[in-house]
Order: structure tokens, then C-alpha cells, then sequence
């Protein structure tokens, strides 16, 4: 997880007035590493603060990166002069050039003082070798954002941007973008900003978080405790969930398991998640994360696993948020959804040590090894 | 006749050139520009399409004359003064044929959007960079529409020549004038080889337009 150090490098954001009648006014900086999601419902002017950071619109303000400012009182970089890579929601290559054309359109006009990422490199890590003689038109959705996503790192950016960049895509593409945007992560070190109102596409690409509403910013911060953090309507919502991370501790092929070591305990996941000792993120659904006072005994769930209620927080239609600590006070946080009536009946209260069973467990991503 | 037809194209083909240098950058603050007084100018480029071409003429003869400011300084600038000849029938034609140009080509950055520009932008090319090497190519259709109907327009054009041009053969003397004085003269064959001519010349022209144009736009979209 990623600690905010003072020395840590960093990404600033201030920008402040109106786009066609709608407010905006936000303050905010975030490591420059990594990825971060802007997310928020539509209209909440997530895209307009990305378009700002690429100069595309111009608000008053700052913008710096690293501490090389692209925006202040004095200064505004016009687009061509930042050092970005934009994605655009639809793509927007090229139409009157081939696919290694609109590659190259970028590439070409590159600061050869950046370190390249060669045209060779890039083709190959999205699989782009066989479209190159190509004319856009004929490329489905998924090939065209692809074009799109290397085009803009040909360029050598030093930040890469993206608008909703999975948003047109169906559910096949969007799974092959997200995989070959986790390769790169790890491949290139390159920051990436992604604009998204899926909490879905959010849970498995980001690190940080920056949450937004109505032009402003409501909370931030990395992922995995935005996701628990009661106060958040991402807990409150219908698909609430807990993301956490662990390392592959164990396979045991006969029963094809793999065991997981997180703060606080362990998980089983059924299948082959990865090899020993390589990371991995997983998504358990807060409805899928029952409790219980005593050990359960005879059950068919694999996860059992001790743990202290850190808060219960009631909500609409006989709903309860329950969070839970693993193992002692400060392990990995979970997020329970139970009914009120099993909380009258059972009488939870915080710092109770209980026993949660999970149902299930999803790997959403490998993370990189360190 | 031969004369008048290499008049006619020679003519048409300056004035399609110059059509286009001067007609594109209007076309283009056009399709861009948020400011209210764009419409006033757009209006004033496309008058030509309403205007009776005598009444275009008229003003063009009041305005070229030396005793006017415009007029003497076209009159230093060509070395005589603009009615009556070559220079004064392409500014003419120029003005006149003007809306033919900045109209398509207007529609075609119009359809274009703010997408192309900014996707440039974001891949480090200057706008003037970004319009040469994106605008002018996905814009195709509309400056070879823009062309084509400028040409033949021009070719076309008799009012407007006529009273700031007059009937000076090898200068002036165009194919509209030239059928025109065929006319009067009684002299039918010619006036029926000159006319059909141009009516064969106009029918391909337009085909050929059809044709590229809907081949170039389904590249390009």
C-alpha cells in the first residue's frame, strides 16, 4: 500500500470555476505512481479536472507533477507542450491513417530527451503487431482502444490520462484492456490517472482513489480503506465490498487450493491463482461475508476466520454495516453486510471477538512483485 | 474560340488556387470560432450566392476605379488599373465564387469536431502543425467539393464579367461572353459547339465530384 511520506512525489490538483454553468472547485494531490481512479457519478466533472490536467480545458488554478509545474497563476502549458498521454472514451485515432501511422503520429513528435519506450516494446505489450497495416475502421472497440492506449505512450509521457477508457467496450474487451493495462503497470513505470463511474473497473486497476461529487472532491485516498470506510457511500451501496491483498502462501493441487496469507489470517481460494509467493487482489462481496459468536462447525464454507467488530453502522431497510478487524485490532478490515434481525438476535457489539465465514472470494488482480 | 476556352480555364484555375489559400482559413475560423460576429461575416462571404451578379460588378467597377483608394492601390500594384482586365476578372471571380468554397469546406471542419484537434494536441503536435496534418486530410471531401463547385462556378460566371471584365479577346473574353457574342451575332453553330462543350464539361465535373467525394468520405469517417 502506498504511504504518503513528505518526501514521497507527488501529484497536485487545484482548479476552480465553471464549465458551461457547473461549478467545480477542487484541491487535491496524490501520489504520482501507481494508479488512481477519479470516480464518481456522471456529471460530477471528473473528466473536465482530467481535460484541465491535459490543458484541454482551462480552469484557474495549479497543476504540478513531481514539483514541474504545468499550470499556476503565470503559467499554462498549452496540450502539445505536456508531457501526458490522453485516452479518449472513444478511442479518436486517426481515421485518414493507418494503425502504425497513428502510432508513429505521436512517437515522431516525441521530446527525444525522454526515455523511449520503444515502438517494438510498446506493440508487442498490447499485442498490436499484426493490425499495423490496418485502417482504423476495421478494428473492433476493444483493438481500437488499444491503438489508442500505445499511441499515447509512444509519445514517452510522464502521466498517462484516461477518459472512461473501458466505458464503450463490452464485457469480453473490457476484461482484455484491463489486462494488458495491468501488464503495463507493470512493465512501465509510468503514472496513470483513469476517469470511471464503475466501482467494478475501479476495484481492479486502482491503487488510490479520489472520490467525487458535484464538482467537488468527497474523499480520497487508497483504495483498499476508502472501500471499508463507513462514512463512504461506497460502503453503503448495493455491491459494497472489500478489497484486500495477500501473498500466495501455499497450493495444494489435490484439492486444487490456493491459501493466501493476509494481515490478520488466512484465505483459501479455490484454482490456481498464481505462483508461491506472488501478490494478488481479492474482491469479497460484503453480503458474502457472514458471522458468527461461536466456531461453526460442519460447514461447507472454507474461510473461517477469527475476528474483532471494529464498528456497526445501521442503515436503511433493516441493513447493517459491520466492520471487522481480522485477527487482533489492526488487521485487515472487512466489511459485513448483515440484517438487522440477526444483529437483535445475535446482540453484536464493537470490539466483540467473532468469527466471520466467506462465502466467497474473487481475485481481481496480480499485483506486482516487489 | 480556341482563346477564349484557355482563357476560361486559366482563369478559373488561378482563381480555384487562390479560392482555396484565401477560402480555407475563413472556412476554418468558421467551423472554430465562438464569437458572436462570426455569423455577420459568414453572412457576408455567402452574399454572393443571393446577390444579382450586375449589382457585384457594379460595386467591384466603383471600387477597382483609380480614383478610388482600393483602386490605386491595385492600380501600383499591377502596373494598370483592375477593370478591363485578366487581374480585375480573378479578383472578381474571387469574391464571387468565394461562398462555394468557404461553405463545404466550413461543413467538413464543422463535422469534424473538437476530437481530432485535441487528440493531435495530446500527441504533441502545434495546432498549426495539428491543422496541416489533421485537419487538411479528414477535410478532404469538403475542399475537393469546395474546388470543384468554385471551378466550375467560375467557369461559369458571365455578369460579374461583364461589367468589370467587358469583351477583350485574349484578356477578357471568356467562354460565357464568347457564347454571348455568338448569340447576338447570329452565329448558332458556334454558340452550339461552345454551349455543348460546356454542358458535356459540367455533367463530368459533377459526376467525377459525386464520385471521389463519396470514396474519400468513406476513408475518412
Amino acid at each position: 500500500m502506498i504511504d504518503q511520506a513528505t518526501t514521497m512525489p507527488e501529484i497536485e490538483v487545484q482548479f476552480e470555476g465553471s464549465v458551461e454553468n457547473f461549478d467545480i472547485d477542487v484541491h487535491f494531490s496524490f501520489p504520482s505512481r501507481g494508479i488512481t481512479a477519479f470516480f464518481g457519478p456522471s456529471g460530477c466533472g471528473k473528466t473536465t479536472i482530467l481535460r484541465c490536467i491535459a490543458g484541454l480545458n482551462r480552469l484557474n488554478g495549479k497543476f504540478s507533477i513531481d514539483s514541474t509545474v504545468w499550470q499556476d497563476n503565470h503559467i499554462f502549458l498549452p496540450t502539445y507542450k505536456r508531457p501526458i498521454g490522453y485516452v479518449f472514451q472513444e478511442a479518436n485515432l486517426f481515421p485518414h491513417l493507418t494503425v502504425k501511422q497513428n502510432l508513429l503520429f505521436g512517437h515522431n513528435r516525441r521530446d527525444a530527451k525522454n526515455p523511449p519506450p520503444t515502438f517494438h516494446e510498446i506493440t508487442s505489450l498490447l499485442g498490436l503487431e499484426a493490425l499495423l497495416d490496418r485502417s482504423p475502421e476495421y478494428l473492433s472497440g476493444g483493438e481500437k482502444q488499444r491503438v489508442a492506449i500505445a499511441r499515447a505512450l509512444l509519445t514517452s509521457p510522464k502521466l498517462l490520462l484516461m477518459d472512461e477508457p473501458l466505458s464503450g467496450l463490452d464485457l469480453a474487451a473490457k476484461d482484455e484492456i484491463i489486462a494488458y493495462l495491468d501488464r503495463l503497470q507493470e512493465a512501465l513505470d509510468i503514472p496513470m490517472i483513469f476517469v470511471s463511474h464503475d466501482i467494478r473497473e475501479v476495484e481492479r486497476l486502482a491503487d488510490h482513489i479520489i472520490l467525487m461529487g458535484q464538482g467537488r472532491i468527497r474523499a480520497q485516498g487508497p483504495l483498499l480503506d476508502l472501500l471499508t470506510d463507513p462514512n463512504l457511500p461506497l460502503a453503503t451501496g448495493d455491491d459494497a465490498a472489500t478489497i484486500l491483498e495477500g501473498q500466495v502462501a501455499s497450493f495444494d493441487p489435490t484439492d486444487f487450493l490456493s491459501e493466501l496469507s493476509i494481515n490478520g489470517g488466512s484465505l483459501y481460494v479455490p484454482g490456481y491463482i498464481g505462483e508461491v509467493g506472488s501478490k494478488q487482489r481479492l474482491r469479497i462481496s460484503a453480503t458474502d461475508i457472514s458471522l458468527s459468536v461461536m466456531v461453526p462447525s460442519k460447514t461447507t464454507i472454507l474461510n473461517v476466520i477469527e475476528a474483532k467488530i471494529t464498528s456497526i453502522h445501521p442503515m436503511e431497510e433493516g441493513k447493517i454495516n459491520v466492520i471487522l478487524s481480522l485477527g487482533e485490532d489492526n488487521g485487515t478490515h472487512l466489511l459485513s453486510r448483515i440484517t438487522q434481525r440477526s444483529y437483535a438476535s445475535l446482540g453484536f457489539k464493537p470490539r466483540q471477538k467473532i468469527f466471520v465465514q466467506i462465502k466467497g472470494v474473487s481475485m481481481v488482480k496480480r499485483l506486482q512483485n516487489f | 474560340m480556341w482563346e477564349s476556352i484557355s482563357l476560361t480555364l486559366k482563369l478559373a484555375s488561378i482563381t480555384t488556387i487562390l479560392l482555396l489559400i484565401v477560402g480555407t482559413p475563413i472556412a476554418w475560423w468558421l467551423a472554430r470560432s465562438k464569437s458572436w460576429w462570426k455569423e455577420v461575416i459568414a453572412a457576408i462571404v455567402a452574399l454572393p450566392l443571393v446577390l444579382p451578379p450586375t449589382v457585384l460588378g457594379f460595386y467591384l467597377l466603383l471600387a477597382f476605379s483609380p480614383s478610388s483608394p482600393l483602386g490605386s492601390a491595385a492600380t501600383a500594384l499591377f502596373g494598370h488599373a483592375l477593370p478591363f482586365s485578366f487581374e480585375g476578372l480573378v479578383v472578381g471571380s474571387l469574391i464571387y465564387s468565394l461562398p462555394f468554397v468557404v461553405q463545404p469546406v466550413r461543413n467538413a471542419f464543422d463535422a469534424m469536431g473538437d476530437r481530432p484537434m485535441e487528440a493531435a494536441a495530446t500527441l504533441r503536435a502545434s495546432p498549426l502543425n495539428a491543422f496541416f496534418t489533421v485537419a487538411l486530410p479528414l477535410a478532404r471531401p469538403g475542399l475537393l467539393t469546395g474546388a470543384v463547385l468554385g471551378f466550375a462556378h467560375t467557369v461559369g460566371e458571365f455578369g460579374v464579367v461583364l461589367m468589370i471584365g467587358g469583351n477583350i479577346p485574349g484578356e477578357t473574353k471568356v467562354l460565357s461572353i464568347a457564347i454571348y457574342d455568338h448569340v447576338e451575332a447570329l452565329e448558332w453553330g458556334q454558340a452550339h459547339i461552345l454551349s455543348l462543350g460546356m454542358l458535356v464539361f459540367s455533367f463530368l465535373i459533377i459526376l467525377i465530384m459525386m464520385v471521389t467525394e463519396k470514396r474519400l468520405r468513406r476513408r475518412t469517417s
